[in-house]
């Protein structure tokens, strides 16, 4: 039952981890990015390529997947999502609905269509007994280092410039820039560092959520579940939709194998249609 | 200038625009000449024209009323298992399956357009997939009734309307689900020119201003959605009818991610962007997927890509006219 918790809270930390970028770009910048998942399969499959194939510790193979899902989603950011900004809704979801399938064929064709574990070094393998309950070692190291970029990410948004200049730029644009702040740059850079931590929960979660080619559209009503229910007015509310959902999954999937995804999808649309600002948020004037 | 003339007026030009060009008459009479010409072809034009009348009912949302939706293939599935369970059950005459499958899936489209109206774009998108994946958990779900995973089969297929064969007869069931697609697109047609079409336009073009001339959008809206659902439900019916086995593809994401491609590429708003479009997808698919079956998913993504960065309304035809201009401009000076 604990354990069941437990499994629910490192799979929940991970989902937040993959979609906090995508709660900037979707809630905060306005932008309907359903390739949000891809950036996180790239990683995954940055890391694997890594560990596997050329024998990188799993440690030294994390920051460089969060580099790389970072640079390329900062090349597509300068070079094609910039165009989309000011589009229409449904443009936007075809662009980006677009690149997942072009991201997937790519990696279905470079590393083929099976499913990919990461190699983990033996001192992360198994589990031991807390008072009773099973931890595994992945699934605590998963907990340890999600935990502290969300606290370093609650640290840059509220105590830094740059934070205080990403909240001005999102509450109102044209105010930003009449002040000086380069806002261009700065959502660039909020969605460089967005896609970098996709990455980097894909890299850390490849055996809890299965890397495969189509990872992206598999995860991507998860992602989007995640950032509307939580609402998008502060770090907190994704994070805790994202850890009800981790642990209502697991426990679906263990107690009613059956229904588990019935029941996820129908909650997402009960609150959506009661609560459209997501379950969290505060009153908002947009 | 009386009021009566403006109706008047308005009530011509509406006539005039809903009246037909010559190159529509072509068309059909080309599609109609391709059940005796193309005899080779007849499985790929019966799924184009099953893909464009799906696409067909997105394009009275999307195209007319501004709804994006991404799971259409909910009501497209829903239509073809009720198709496929009433012939099983009660009678495995067609065009009865049709009306059955386009009222359930109507009456569906009815339910969950409540849903769907609340909230904006993004806040539809999502519940338009989730409804979709929920159809599809369901299906999946009660393979006592569905089949589940391994589709359902044994529907039998009935001369239609008791004198014309189309069960194994490739010829014939082109024939049929063309004439079905002819006359849903007439009545479609009908609806689009008809001062209800406008209204559509209009809370499209603008929702605020449309209720302050009196339009009711909120009805409007979801008469809309009942009708495009029972449109997708009939298509779903024909493909029920015409292959040997309803399965869980029916329903999934990729069919609706298919469909709206199909529609995008031929244009929404004008109604032979569906047709025109998933004659090109399909035909592009039997190329491309010839060449590379596995690698076609990419193709599909690029050409979506191109086609958001440079596309408007009318799919590639403005591709098309972008060029042409762009030549015009650079031959000028």
């Amino acid at each position: 039952m604990l354990t069941i918790l437990f499994d629910g809270i490192a799979y929940g930390m991970l989902l937040f981890v993959i979609s906090c970028g995508l709660a900037v770009t979707l809630g905060l910048m306005n932008f309907v990015n359903l390739a949000h998942g891809a950036f996180a399969m790239l990683g995954g499959y940055c890391a694997y390529v890594l560990v596997n194939l050329y024998g990188v510790p799993f440690f030294a193979s994390l920051p460089v997947a969060f580099m790389f899902a970072a640079m390329i989603g900062l090349l597509a950011e300068r070079t094609l999502y910039v165009h989309f900004y000011n589009r229409s809704h449904l443009e936007q979801v075809l662009f980006t609905i677009g690149l997942v399938f072009m991201t997937s064929a790519a990696v279905d064709y470079f590393l083929g269509s099976q499913q990919r574990f990461i190699n983990l070094p033996s001192y992360l393998q198994g589990r031991f007994d807390f008072f009773g309950i099973g931890i595994g070692k992945y699934r605590l190291l998963i907990i340890l280092v999600c935990a502290l970029i969300l606290i370093v990410l609650q640290l840059i948004l509220g105590y830094t410039r740059f934070g205080s200049r990403l909240r001005a730029a999102v509450d109102d644009q044209r105010v930003a820039r009449g002040l000086g702040i380069n806002v261009n740059w700065v959502f660039a850079l909020t969605f460089a560092v967005g896609c970098g931590l996709a990455g980097l929960g894909g890299a850390l979660g490849a055996e809890i959520l299965s890397l495969e080619p189509h990872f992206p559209l598999k995860f991507m009503i998860y992602f989007l579940i995640v950032v509307s229910v939580g609402g998008t007015s502060s770090i907190t509310g994704p994070f805790l939709a994202s850890i009800l959902l981790g642990i209502g999954d697991v426990a679906g999937k263990y107690y009613a194998p059956r229904y588990g995804g019935f029941v996820i999808y129908t909650i997402m649309i009960v609150v959506l249609v009661l609560r459209p600002q997501g379950l969290f948020a505060r009153g908002t004037s947009k | 200038m009386s009021s009566l003339d403006t109706a008047k007026d308005a009530s011509n030009v509406m006539t005039r625009k809903r009246s037909w060009h010559w190159l529509e008459y072509a068309f059909w009479l080309a599609a109609a000449a391709s059940v005796f010409l193309l005899p080779s072809q007849h499985a790929l034009l019966t799924q184009i024209a099953i893909w464009s009348l799906f696409a067909l009912s997105l394009d009275l949302l999307l195209g007319y009323a501004g709804i994006v939706s991404l799971g259409h293939a909910a009501y497209f599935g829903f239509g073809a298992y009720v198709a496929a369970l009433f012939a099983i059950n009660f009678t495995g005459e067609p065009v009865t399956g049709l009306l059955v499958a386009g009222v359930a899936a109507g009456l569906l489209g009815l339910v969950t357009s409540l849903l769907v109206l609340r909230g904006t774009d993004l806040t539809r998108l999502m519940v338009t997939l989730g409804i979709a994946l929920v159809m599809y958990e369901i299906a999946n779900q009660m393979s006592w009734l569905t089949g589940g995973a391994d589709g359902l089969t044994g529907m039998p297929v009935n001369p239609v309307l008791g004198f014309f064969p189309i069960y194994f007869r490739q010829a014939n069931s082109y024939a049929y689900v063309l004439v079905v697609l002819f006359v849903l697109f007439v009545v479609a047609k009908r609806i689009v020119h008809s001062p209800f079409g406008y209204s559509l336009r209009a809370i499209k073009g603008n929702p605020l201003r449309a209720s302050s001339i009196g339009i009711p959008n909120n009805p409007r809206l979801i008469a809309v959605y009942t009708i495009a659902a029972a449109y997708a439900g009939i298509a779903g019916a024909l493909l029920a009818q015409t292959t040997p086995v309803v399965s869980l593809t029916y329903i999934d994401f990729q069919r609706s991610a298919d469909v709206l491609l199909m529609l995008i590429i031929g244009g929404t708003g004008y109604l032979y962007g569906g047709i025109i479009g998933s004659a090109l997808f399909l035909v592009a698919q039997k190329f491309i997927g010839n060449i590379t079956p596995q690698y076609w998913e990419f193709w599909i993504g690029f050409a979506l890509v191109v086609i958001a960065l440079f596309a408007r309304d009318r799919g590639l035809f403005s591709i098309v006219e972008r060029i042409a201009a762009w030549r015009k401009r650079g031959a000028k000076p």
